[in-house]
Parts: C-alpha cells; sequence; structure tokens
C-alpha cells in the first residue's frame, strides 16, 4: 500500500507543494530535450536521405565540438575556428560519402548501420589522437553567446533560474529547424533531397545526383552537429563523455519515428521532460540513475504499440 | 595434392551427414585440440596464457553467442555486454549462496539466468524487426548496467560495489577460481568448456532450430508460410544466443579478471562482441574464433610488438590508434569481405584442393 501510495500520489504532491520547482525541472528538462531534438534531427536528416541509421551522429556531435575548441587552443581565433570546424566538417562528409556510402549503396540497413560504428570508433580514435582525451572548456564567449542566468519571480514565494546559454540554445534550435524546414521546401537542392527521400530511383532518372545529395545531407548532419556541440558543451564540458548523450537521443528517434523532423522534436521534448521528472520525482524510489534506461523502456513499451513510431511512416512489407 | 575428397566414399548416413566429413578436416580438428590442450599449456607462460589464450577464448565463445542471435537468426544485438554480465552476477549469486556447489556445474547454469531474461528482451522482436530491434537492445544493455550498480543484492552489498571470484576446488582439492588457481588450470577449464559448447552450438545450427534461425534470417515472410513459428525461432535464438553469452560472462569473471566493476559490461564490451562477429564474419562459427583472436591481439601487437620492431608510438597513443584502426577495419570488411575472415579462410580451402592447378 505505501508503495503505490510512493508511486502513484506523492510525486505529485510534491509537484503541487513546489510548484517553483516543478516549473524549474521542466524547464530543465525542455532544454535537454531541444538539444536531445537536435541530435535526433541529425539522424533523421541523414536516414530520409540515404536510408543509413547514423549511429556515428553523437561521435560527431563530440568531434565537432572538440575540433572547435582544439582549434581555438591552438591559437586560432574563435570565430575562425569555426569557419574551420565548419569546413572539417564538410570534408568529413565528403570522405564519408566518398570511402563508405558509395561502396556500401544498396546494402541492407543493418551493414550500413555497423558501418556507421566503425566510423564512431574511427572518429572516438582520431579526435584523442588530434585533440587528446581531457576534458575541455567550451569556448562560450569567445563565440559571443550569453553567459549568465536570469531569475524569474514564480508563484508566490518561489523563482525559476533560466541560464542565458540555455535561452540561446532553445532561440538557435528553433532558428535551425525554422531554416532547415525553409532549406527543404523552397530552395532547388532541398527539392532534390526530399526527392531522393522519398524515391531514390525516380530521384535518379530525373538528373538528380545521389552522391552530390548524400555529400550534402551529412554535411548538414555536420552542422547540426556542431551546434549540438557548442551548445552541449556549454551545459558541460567538452569530452568523449558527451558520446553517452547521443545514445540518449537513440530513444527520441524510436519515439518520433525515424523518418519524421517534427517527430524528432516532439520526441526530444518528450524524452527530455519525462527523463528530468522521472529521475527527480520517481528515481529515488528505484535508488537513482534510472535516467540512463528510463527513455529506452519508454520507447520500447511504446514501439510494442506502435512500430513505426509516433510520427513515422507505416511499416508496409512486400514479399 | 594433401587436401582433396578423391576416394573418400560415404558408405552411410551417419558418415555422409557427418560435421567434417573430410578426413583431413578430421585429422586438423584432432591435430588443433592436440596443439590447444596439450601444447599450449606445456609451452605457453603465464603471460600468454592469462593475457592472451584465456581472454580469446572467452570472447570468441560470446561471439558464438552474438553469431548465433545476429548471424544466424539476424537480430541484430546491442545488449551483449549486459547479458554477459546476467551471467557473471548469476553465477556469482549462487556460488556465494551455495559455497559447496561444483563451481563449473554454477558457471553452466548461471546461463539460464541471463537467457531467461535474454528471453525477455527478445519479446520485442516479435513485433520490431532490424534497426529498431538494434535500438531497443540498447535497452537491455543500459538497465542491466543499471542494475550491476544499484541493486545491493547483487553483489552482497559489499563496499566496492565490484563483484570477485572466491575461491573453489573441486572434488580432488585442485583450486579452479580465485587467485591461488594456476593459469594452466583455468586455461584448461576454459577451453573444454568453450570446445564443448562450440561443439553444441554446431550441432544446433545445423539442425532443426538452426535452420529455421536461418529461414527467419532470410525472410521471416516467407519462413512464417513454410510453417516456422516466428515465436519460438526468434525467442530460442535469444535464449540460445543469451545462455552463451551469460556463460562467457560468467566465464570473464571467474576465470580471466577475478574481479570486476559493473563497468566491465558496459556497451564498448558489446560492441567488441559485434566487431568480432563483423571481421570474423556473420553466421560462421570458425569465424568467430578468427574475430575474436583478430580484434583481441591486434592491441597487444600494437603496444608490444611495434616498439619490437623499432616503431615506437607512445602506449597512450595505442588505445587512440588501435580505436581508429578497428574502425577502419570494420567499413573496410564490410565493403570487401562482408562475410568476414572466415569466407577468406573457406577461399583458402577452395584454394588448396585445387592446388597446384589454378582451376579445378
Amino acid at each position: 500500500m505505501s508503495l503505490l501510495y510512493d508511486i502513484l500520489v506523492a510525486p505529485f504532491v510534491q509537484m503541487a507543494d513546489a510548484p517553483d520547482f516543478l516549473a524549474q525541472v521542466l524547464w530543465e528538462g525542455f532544454v535537454s530535450g531541444i538539444l536531445y531534438a537536435l541530435i535526433a534531427l541529425g539522424f533523421v536528416l541523414i536516414f530520409k536521405a540515404s536510408g543509413v541509421f547514423n549511429f556515428a551522429q553523437g561521435i560527431m556531435v563530440v568531434f565537432a565540438a572538440l575540433t572547435l575548441v582544439g582549434l581555438y587552443q591552438k591559437g586560432v581565433p574563435a570565430l575562425l575556428a569555426l569557419v574551420l570546424t565548419i569546413a572539417v566538417m564538410g570534408l568529413l562528409a565528403l570522405a564519408v560519402e566518398r570511402f563508405i556510402m558509395r561502396p556500401l549503396v544498396n546494402q541492407p540497413h543493418v551493414i550500413l548501420l555497423m558501418a556507421t560504428i566503425g566510423l564512431t570508433y574511427f572518429l572516438v580514435g582520431l579526435g584523442e589522437l588530434v585533440f587528446g582525451g581531457e576534458p575541455k572548456q567550451m569556448i562560450t564567449t569567445e563565440l559571443g553567446l550569453p553567459t549568465g542566468s536570469t531569475e524569474i519571480p514564480f508563484g508566490e514565494r518561489g523563482v525559476v533560474i533560466l541560464q542565458h546559454i540555455d535561452i540561446a540554445a532553445a532561440v538557435i534550435a528553433i532558428l535551425m529547424v525554422a531554416g532547415l524546414g525553409l532549406f527543404f521546401n523552397r530552395t532547388r537542392i532541398g527539392r532534390a533531397l526530399r526527392a531522393v527521400a522519398d524515391d531514390h530511383q525516380a530521384a535518379l532518372s530525373v538528373g538528380i545526383s545521389l552522391n552530390q545529395i548524400w555529400a550534402i545531407v551529412w554535411f548538414a548532419a555536420g552542422i547540426v552537429a556542431l551546434a549540438t556541440g557548442i551548445m552541449w558543451g556549454a551545459r558541460s564540458d567538452v569530452s568523449f563523455a558527451l558520446e553517452i548523450i547521443a545514445l540518449r537521443a537513440l530513444p527520441v528517434l524510436i519515439l518520433g519515428g525515424f523518418t519524421s523532423v517534427p517527430g524528432a522534436i516532439v520526441g526530444g521534448l518528450i524524452v527530455g521532460i519525462g527523463e528530468k521528472l522521472g529521475e527527480i520525482y520517481w528515481g529515488p524510489l528505484l535508488g537513482g540513475g534510472i535516467e540512463s534506461w528510463l527513455a529506452y523502456m519508454i520507447a520500447l513499451v511504446f514501439l510494442l504499440f506502435r512500430p513505426q513510431g509516433l510520427f513515422g511512416e507505416r511499416i508496409i512489407e512486400r514479399v | 595434392m594433401l587436401y582433396r575428397e578423391a576416394g573418400q566414399f560415404k558408405s552411410t548416413y551417419a558418415a555422409d551427414q557427418a560435421i567434417f566429413p573430410l578426413r583431413q578436416d578430421r585429422i586438423g580438428l584432432f591435430a588443433i585440440l592436440g596443439l590447444a590442450f596439450i601444447a599450449v599449456p606445456l609451452l605457453a607462460d603465464d603471460f600468454i596464457l592469462d593475457a592472451i589464450a584465456i581472454p580469446f577464448l572467452i570472447l570468441a565463445l560470446a561471439t558464438i553467442g552474438l553469431n548465433i542471435l545476429t548471424g544466424y537468426a539476424g537480430q541484430l544485438s546491442l545488449g551483449t555486454g549486459g547479458f554477459m554480465g546476467a551471467g557473471a552476477y548469476a553465477c556469482y549469486k549462487l556460488t556465494t549462496s551455495f559455497p559447496e556447489a561444483n563451481i563449473i556445474l554454477l558457471i553452466l547454469l548461471s546461463g539460464v539466468f541471463s537467457a531467461a531474461i535474454g528471453i525477455v528482451f527478445g519479446l520485442p522482436s516479435l513485433r520490431i524487426k532490424g534497426l529498431y530491434l538494434a535500438v531497443t537492445t540498447l535497452a537491455a544493455q543500459f538497465f542491466l548496467e543499471w542494475c550491476f550498480i544499484r541493486i545491493g543484492w547483487l553483489y552482497n552489498y559489499n563496499v566496492s560495489g565490484a563483484i570477485d571470484s572466491p575461491e573453489r576446488n573441486t572434488i580432488g582439492g585442485l583450486v579452479l577460481t580465485g587467485p591461488n588457481a594456476s593459469s594452466v588450470t583455468r586455461y584448461i577449464v576454459v577451453l573444454a568448456i568453450v570446445a564443448l559448447i562450440t561443439l553444441l552450438a554446431k550441432n544446433l545450427v545445423r539442425g532443426r532450430i538452426g535452420r529455421s534461425w536461418m529461414m527467419i534470417r532470410d525472410m521471416d515472410i516467407a519462413a512464417e508460410l513454410m510453417g516456422v513459428r516466428p515465436l519460438i525461432a526468434k525467442l530460442s535464438a535469444f535464449a540460445v544466443s543469451s545462455y552463451i553469452c551469460g556463460v562467457a560472462g560468467a566465464m570473464f569473471v571467474f576465470f580471466y579478471l577475478g574481479s570486476v566493476e559493473p563497468a566491465a559490461f558496459s556497451i564498448t564490451l558489446s560492441f567488441q562482441i559485434l566487431f568480432m562477429v563483423i571481421v570474423g564474419g556473420l553466421g560462421s562459427l570458425i569465424g568467430c574464433y578468427f574475430g575474436a583472436a583478430f580484434i583481441w591481439i591486434l592491441p597487444i601487437f600494437l603496444r608490444n610488438g611495434l616498439p619490437m620492431i623499432g616503431i615506437d608510438i607512445g602506449a597512450e597513443n595505442v588505445v587512440h590508434l588501435t580505436s581508429m584502426i578497428v574502425g577502419v577495419l570494420i567499413i573496410l570488411f564490410l565493403i570487401w569481405e562482408p562475410h568476414g575472415l572466415a569466407r577468406l579462410w573457406q577461399i583458402g580451402k577452395e584454394k588448396l584442393r585445387v592446388w597446384p592447378f589454378p582451376y579445378a
């Protein structure tokens, strides 16, 4: 009985008791949800265009952030380092297209997934070899990002603390999604991307170069990774520990569906907020640390009822 | 000239269905077994046994476990580390609860527990396929890892949070586990268990169950229409796979590491085993040994071999370099030889059959 009370009643009593704390938790969940959504966005971009489940997206986030900070530490001015990092991500996109995508075209999904796991290991080794494995400080102020925080009064006596960097992250994420939306719908390349996503062969037959599209889409995912890396890096240090965060973004994809951009965003927010609420209000019952698997369990149960995710295309199998 | 089946006629069904129908293969097998059981313990020093031979055998066994699930039944799993851990913790609980029982029996029994856990986490595979399933097996990995850290009962509430292998003897008083067990004893026990399970696995995959796994892998709808029950086939693949992984995990603690923290069964281990499967060859048992040897010995070679031939790359760089090389190798294998080292071995045997002529 008391266990049932602990699970079903006590957390809500706690929430009602301290609404300002609840608002704080929701805000934190919202911000990490946005960052999960950004990682998931990178996955979705590549999966839509090429059918590759890019396991390396998480490590691309770390790699981009590490390159940025590493270049800065080697004496390159911050903005130049940013440009150079974008160039590095472009080179990476070209290399991936040339050396992984092209030889492996038309292979089963699972083979391509394993190839990106190989890419993950390569990038981990390369990043640590060139820039060293120790955690680094993100160059937040040098890039002109705001630091500090604002306290907003909430309710009768409480306050909610908003970190400026979190607000910036939310704004940048929204701008990025809007920008990608415009890019997909209004530009020539964006339309070609959507054509490739719909049907490879039909796209080829109207003269769209698959190789070019793949390079572009990996580059776009690289830019998303860089933005994500800067935001995560500003919240904690830049190190390969961030890799684990990328693994946490996978349930987001399951919830949202592999092919849906809105799904990535909604899934990200659900996982981000659900994880924080679960950890703070229900976590102590189980001894804490449930963040690491809660999202997976939610996603797993969810999949049993809707195997294609929230917004995913219905899976039709032909024999 | 030497390796040719000419003149070997099969006069019974049993001879025709043998695992090794060729006399040369049988001789080769017994030579390898003889080498492994007699020559290696006599000749190898403790370093080779402890750092190379024992972990190689144990990881090869775990690779067989994953290969049954991924290579034969076609269900990609990223939770191998978790299932190995389940076996290890089950064995630890069993041997601390029943100190009198024979440790080898307990190790074989502990696989049953990880098999049960494997079945539970295999249930989603009935509804979910392919990539989605791969992500859900990560749920098993992270959930089990969390259990190993947070559930004190599993490690008997000791302060360090690690489990260590207590000293256990056989009836004859031979020390099998614990700090006082000699390398040779542990090596022989591991080798015997690995050889036995490999034999069982070989017979499973070429029998009725194995064929139904392969049908599910190649096309599940067609398999279902032809009378394979997906429920039985998929869950039995999960059960057998996690049983073998569990036994490997238990041996990993009791015969190799001696004492482990939960971090030993992290996702890194899962990936390492997956790489062994890919490099060795999906759907091949001998490939598991090749893959395990390759992935396990590569870093040791980079660490110890390169300085010997005059290239010094520094100890800390070895880890990074290994990671890079392994990553590139995975991609190269997937591009050039998706069937892995096992396929190269097969090509070599074909060449040997027609040697010295280029074509048969």
